[in-house]
Order: C-alpha cells, then structure tokens, then sequence
C-alpha cells in the first residue's frame, strides 16, 4: 500500500527533527535542504538510513545526491 | 626581549562535583567527595564499582541534535568552553586572533567503541557518518574552534594525563610567539567505559576499595590502592595582559611559566626519584622568573597511587629546596578522582582560585599519613593562603613520562 504525500512528510518531519532539531512544520515540500533547512550532506546520509528504516525504500548513494528538496524525497519514495 | 605577559580570564568547567566553576569550586573547599557507584549492570564485569561520573549531564545544556553529533569529550570541552568565554566577558576579538590549544587524553573513545558496537549488530550503514569527526583526538580542538570562531590555529597536544595542562602550556607559548591575542585553552576526557575501566585495572592503576567509593581516592594516605576514573573538562581564557586590559578585562592570575619534561624512564612508571618532575619545576620557576620562596601552593597530580604520590612530594622538595617548608600541597583528585585529560585544567582552574580567592582546597580521606610524605599537605579542611604577592604552581604527569608544570602567579 502506497504511502500518502502527507504520511512521507509528517515521517521525514520526525526524522529531520530528531536528527538536526528542525521543526516538523518547516519541513514543507518546496524547501530546499541545503539552502533552506541547513542539512549538510552527512547529516543527509542520515537522514535516507533513518528514511529507508521508516519507509522501507532504500536511496542509494548515486541518487541521494540528486534529491535536493523535500518534494524531491517524497516522490522518490512514493515512487 | 621580554617575554609576553599572559593572564587568565576566564575560567569554565564541569566536572564530577559540579556542572560549572561556582559549584566545583564551593565542593572542592566543602571537602565533598564526586565518586559515585557505576550502574549496576556494570557490577559483575569489572572489579572497579566506582567513577568520578559528571555531575551535570550534557543533555541538560545542548539540544539533542547537537549531542548525536558531538563525541561527549566534544560536549564538555564546549559546555566548559562557553562558560569560560562567557566569564571573560565574550570579547571582542579578530578571529584570526583568536585560538584554540584543547586536548584530550584518550579521544572519542565512547564513539569508537558505540560505533563498533553499531557496526557489529547492524552493519556498516548505520554506523553514524559523524564518527570519524567524533573519533579523532582533535575533535575537542576542532568543535571549540567552530563554536567561537578561532582562525589563529586550533592544536590538540597528546600526553595522556598530562594532556590539558600541556594544552595550557602551549597556548602561552602561542600568545608570546605572537600568533595570537585569546587562547581558548585546556582539556577534556569522557571515557568512562567498561573496556577502559577494564584496561586501567588490569595494569592495578585503579582504586578497588568498593565498599567506600567515595574515601577511594586517597592521596598520600597509607592505604591508597589506586586512582579513580573521573571524567569532565576544564576551560582557560588565556590572553596577553596587553590585550586583557585593553579590553578592560578582570583578570583571574598570571600565568607566569612553563616548564615540560619527559622522564625517559619508563612507558608508565614515574622515575621513583622524582628527577622529571622536579627539572619541570624548576623550569617553570626560570621561565616565570620565580624563586622557589615564592611559591606558596602546590596542586599536586597525586593521584592516588601507591607508586606516584610520595615520589611527587620528593620531587617538589627536590626542586624548590627548603622553601619547599613553606608550600602547602593539596590533591583536589581526592575529590575528583582523575579526569585523565581533563585533570591539567580542572586543577589549574583550582589553582588559579585558590591563588584568586586566598583559600586553598583541602585533600580529604587522608586518615593515615603515608610518613615517607615529604611535604605539608592541606588536611580535610580549607587553608589560607598568604596574601600579597605570591605564587602556585600546578603538576600534571602522564603515561608516557610526560611530566608538565604551571606557574601562576597572583594579580
């Protein structure tokens, strides 16, 4: 059963709080990681393990890279 | 050329009897002993029970995702730090200008061995991508240098239990070689562990007297078996006077010289006559230009060893001759226990007050006087000190036949 865009948000909001303290609410689909939320990219290699514990889709590395904004995620997991 | 003149002002800590200066200070002159009972499920695995366990955990003053991300050597040089920049008043000053000595004596131990833990039980992704910058020995320097800016140079000297004083050294040596007007300086060590705990008793280094944790640490008392593991940091403001009082800044104590030998004797053992230590001494009384009748204090590295206190008592008389007469000793470890890298700076901190404040700490749990003690040593309760224009000096050895000693000199 496919996650709703609203459950991979609330989820990545958990995650991203947990691991840089963010607030779940200024995780919105729009935000960049880098430029808006401030995440450098080991915290980002944390974030898709901690993504692929609670969602169950692995990101590997090559396309990590790729995904720079919240909504970049939420596809690729919906996907 | 003279050399530069380099004053303490600020001061920072958290150690086992407190979670900043205010309270370790009030504890060490109350006497209060900060060892406490490991968990329980360490009990069946060690013959040590006990540790000098930090009396302010981290959590109370980082958010946790700085903690995921900060081995704890990390989270107390910075707590340490903060409170030491904040208690010279924040200066203001070029960050090029600005530098960093903070060592640690083991490194991120804790992160090594969590992490390997990690590794085994679910594989190499989930080891944290912060380890190696939690790891390395450098890492106290780096994260003091980041949180305050400092571009001047961020140094992390190793020598084992030596490591922060050998840290407040180089930091003068720093400000009078010009390259910098603030050092942020001292050490940090967080290793309590059952494989550490485990190594240090297998060489009979540790205190095994479980039925009193708290009279374990012994110094000079005839019944001392061993040290106890403390963990902690302790953090100067450094600066030369110059700057100091551009700024207007209160200043806490001189530190006056520096002296640094090596014993070459041994790769644990201190050399029984003491030689090491005394040269260092006596190299610090040169370096402040000092004699040794104006020396009033001592804060020994005594650590509760059979094989070191008494040798250090020797080694103070041998270097300072019959002024040695006029010292008072103390070891604040007693109260502590040993914080490994972090025991330089905590008991210059302590140093420095009790030259500042004219009180000197106690050593306690000293029932039976070792009689082969070869100096004064300050007894249970607090002493006063000498007023006017006096100085102390603190001791700091490791493993390694490191030996460092601090001269500071009162306002």
């Amino acid at each position: 059963m496919a996650l709703s865009e609203q459950e991979i948000l609330a989820g990545l909001g958990e995650i991203i709080e947990e691991i840089v303290g963010t607030e779940p609410s200024e995780v919105t689909p729009e935000k960049n990681f880098v430029d808006d939320l401030d995440i450098d990219s080991l915290s980002m290699v944390e974030i898709a393990v901690a993504a692929q514990d609670k969602f169950g889709v692995e990101i590997p590395d090559d396309q990590l890279k790729d995904l720079k904004t919240v909504q970049d995620v939420v596809n690729f997991i919906q996907k | 050329m003279p050399k530069t003149d380099v004053v303490v002002t600020g001061l920072g800590a958290t150690t086992p009897l407190g979670g900043d200066v205010a309270t370790t200070w009030s504890a060490l002159l109350d006497g209060r002993s900060g060892i406490s009972t490991l968990p329980e499920e360490w009990h069946d695995k060690l013959p040590v029970h006990f540790a000098g366990q930090i009396a302010q955990e981290p959590s109370e003053k980082l958010p946790r995702p700085r903690l995921r991300r900060l081995d704890r050597t990390q989270q107390f040089a910075l707590i340490a730090a903060q409170e030491a920049w904040d208690h010279s008043g924040a200066p203001e000053v070029d960050p090029l200008r600005l530098g960093v000595v903070v060592s640690s004596g083991i490194g991120g131990i804790l992160t090594i061995l969590e992490q390997y833990d990690t590794f085994r039980e679910k594989g190499w992704k989930r080891v944290s991508p912060f380890t190696v910058p939690m790891l390395m020995p450098n890492s106290p320097a780096a994260a003091v240098a980041l949180e305050f800016t400092a571009r001047a140079g961020a140094h992390a000297p190793v020598s084992a239990c030596a490591s922060s004083a050998e840290a407040i050294a180089n930091a003068v040596d720093m400000i009078r070689a010009g390259r910098a007007d603030i050092v942020i300086a001292g050490g940090t060590e967080a290793a309590i562990h059952p494989l550490n705990i485990a190594s240090f008793a297998s060489m009979r280094a540790l205190s095994t007297r479980n039925d009193d944790p708290q009279g374990a640490s012994r110094p000079w008392d005839s019944s001392r078996d061993g040290f106890v593991m403390g963990e902690g940091a302790g953090i100067l403001v450094l600066e030369s006077a110059e700057h100091a009082a551009a700024r207007g800044a209160k200043v806490y104590a001189h530190v006056s010289g520096v002296g640094y030998t090596n014993d070459a004797h041994d790769i644990v053992m201190p050399d029984p006559e003491g030689a090491g230590q005394a040269r260092a001494i006596t190299q610090a009384l040169t370096d402040a230009d000092l004699k040794p009748s104006d020396i009033v204090h001592v804060n020994a590295h005594a650590t509760s060893t059979p094989a070191g206190d008494v040798g250090e008592t020797r080694a103070i008389r041998a270097a300072l001759g019959d002024a040695a007469d006029q010292v008072a000793v103390t070891s604040t470890k007693s109260m502590t226990g040993h914080l490994l890298g972090g025991a330089g700076a905590v008991e210059s901190i302590a140093t420095i007050l009790a030259l500042h404040e004219g009180l000197i700490p106690p050593t306690i749990n000293i029932t039976d006087l070792d009689p082969e003690v070869a100096v004064d040593i300050v007894r249970d309760k607090p002493r006063d000190m000498p007023s006017g224009d006096v100085a102390a000096i603190n001791e700091s050895f490791g493993f390694g036949g490191h030996n460092i000693a601090l001269a500071f000199h009162r306002v």
